[in-house]
């Protein structure tokens, strides 16, 4: 197992670079949901003001016919 | 308002796709890290380092593509004014980016035990600085104006002018090559690398690939719901006293419409 | 053709008459080069050694900081907007810019780049050839700088940005500009390079005004 680990000496240069191509990969990838999921709730929130706007105006445009 | 509607057909279209294509992704990886790192032979010359080439290689396949894919997306936003075309090439950059940044940290990973140095100037090491230049050139272009349209019209323009650097970096090897190795994959007579270390290469490279797909469709709704929530906010719609203001249509939202 | 002269013309008197431009461009051209023996040290076969990259990559840095200048000014005064609306196509205005500031930038340059390769020790051999790749490089400098400095036109932080675009698609004039001198100054022939800069200029005067034309008509929408 440690033989596996150590590469024929060369294991911490291997390790590295898939380590560290690893947490680019993962950390662009959370980055991009993290982004996606604050954009939709932003817009959610948007949507329901906006919805509750609409509402009050219809109710109003009914009273005043 | 409806200017984004055609986008909501990005959005159907994409969604089904979307699990399948990170699925295939996820086992492509897997499958290419086994044979990468447990079933592939040592290089009789290289020793185990060579592992690092399964990195190295769809990285440096990876920031060319995304780049190429950039440029495409500029001359179709040049012919058609289609946005999309704009926001994927906006989407493709830091995706394109980080590839080619660790092309760049693989193959120094790689010289150090090899060559016995982290960095050499040989033209195809230069040449992928250059496009990573070029990448963080266009990110800066493209997020430096107020209105993002501007910015991704004015990046499509600069990726075009860009893209003549590609070629440059592709065929770079013939005119100065140093410590570097000769490109050994694209070769007009057939691939010189052994046949046991084809496979997890190819895997390799299909998975990233795949992964490059998932992160541009995720990016691309990303922006837009940025574009929406921008045209909402520019609207009018939330000032008060905006009684007359368009009605605003719902179900575009990207992720709500899946 | 008309048109061409006309915005020559009005750029260049422009230039006169502020003036300081050239000179400017020029004082930070000797100032950069100046700063060099500083930091190698001012042992003479070192600096003749680096001399043509060291004016080189001056020269590139000098030409980039007058870019910002093209269209920013007739962009914000709305001048640019008249010269979209007039007859006279845009291409040929942005020749006529281009031709303007390579004559008031790239042309007092190639003057000054002698007196610094005296300055740093190159060898004459050299002169000739540094005075030819910098008559076919700079031109091509004011060309590629254009469409980097009509596409910052409306941006924030547009003259670091500029510098950001510019530098990485002037590499190849560079390496060949600096490459020519070098082989010039081992007695060998410069032939090569300074054709393969030819190319690379008309290239640019062939593809370049189009592009910086789209940029400024996207400037303008």
């Amino acid at each position: 197992m440690s033989e596996f680990f150590s590469m024929g000496g060369y294991g911490s240069y291997i390790w590295s670079s898939y380590g560290v191509t690893a947490i680019a990969m993962i950390v662009l990838l959370l980055a991009t949901l993290r982004g996606l999921r604050n954009s939709r709730r932003e817009l959610d929130q948007l949507e329901t003001v906006l919805h509750t706007k609409r509402q009050r105006r219809n109710r109003k445009s009914r009273k005043a016919t | 308002m409806h200017r984004f509607a055609k986008p909501s057909v990005f959005l159907k279209l994409t969604a089904p796709i979307l699990p399948w294509l990170a699925g295939a992704t996820a086992i492509l990886i897997a499958a290419g890290l086994y044979f990468a790192l447990f079933a592939s032979p040592i290089d009789y010359q290289q020793g185990d380092t060579v592992r690092i080439m399964y990195l190295h290689v769809p990285s440096a396949w990876m920031g060319l593509f995304c780049y190429v894919g950039m440029a495409i997306c500029g001359a179709m936003s040049l012919i058609w004014k289609h946005p999309l075309a704009d926001i994927c090439a906006r989407a493709t950059a830091p995706i394109g980016a980080t590839f080619t940044a660790l092309c760049l940290i693989t193959g120094s990973l790689w010289g150090e035990p090899m060559w016995g140095t982290w960095w050499v100037w040989d033209a195809r090491l230069t040449s992928m600085l250059i496009l990573l230049f070029l990448y963080l050139g266009y990110i800066a272009l493209v997020n430096a104006f107020d209105d993002p349209d501007r910015g991704s019209k004015a990046g499509s323009a600069l990726a075009l002018v860009g893209a003549v650097n590609v070629p440059i970096v592709k065929f770079s090897v013939d005119w100065w090559n140093t410590l570097h190795q000769p490109a050994s994959i694209v070769r007009m007579d057939g691939p010189a690398v052994d046949p046991s270390m084809q496979l997890p290469l190819a895997l390799m490279i299909l998975g990233f690939t795949g992964y490059y797909f998932v992160v541009l469709i995720l990016r691309v709704r990303l922006e837009l719901n940025e574009r929406r929530i921008r045209a909402l906010h520019l609207s009018g719609m939330f000032d008060d006293n905006a009684q007359d203001a368009e009605p605003y249509d719902p179900g575009h939202n990207a992720e709500t419409s899946q | 053709m008309n048109g061409f002269t006309a915005i020559l013309r009005r750029d260049l008197q422009l230039a006169m008459r502020q003036g300081a431009d050239s000179v400017m461009v020029v004082a930070f051209f000797i100032v950069t080069t100046t700063l060099f023996p500083f930091g190698v040290g001012p042992e003479a076969n070192i600096l003749a050694r680096i001399a043509s990259g060291v004016i080189w990559v001056s020269a590139l840095l000098a030409a980039m900081l007058s870019l910002e200048r093209v269209f920013q000014t007739d962009y914000e005064d709305g001048t640019l907007e008249l010269l979209t609306l007039s007859p006279v196509s845009l291409e040929v205005v942005v020749l006529g810019k281009v031709v303007a500031h390579w004559l008031t930038t790239g042309l007092p340059l190639i003057v000054a780049a002698p007196l610094m390769a005296v300055m740093l020790n190159m060898d004459t051999d050299g002169f000739v050839v540094l005075m030819i790749a910098m008559l076919l490089g700079t031109p091509a400098l004011s060309l590629i700088g254009a469409i980097g400095a009509a596409l910052i036109l409306g941006a924030r932080r547009g003259g670091v940005l500029v510098s950001l675009l510019v530098l990485p698609l002037y590499i190849p004039i560079l390496i060949f500009g600096a490459g020519a001198v070098e082989a010039a100054l081992l007695g060998m022939s410069a032939t090569a390079q300074l054709q393969i800069m030819g190319a690379i200029l008309l290239l640019a005067l062939a593809a370049t005004p189009f592009a910086t034309a789209h940029a400024l008509r996207q400037a303008m929408e």
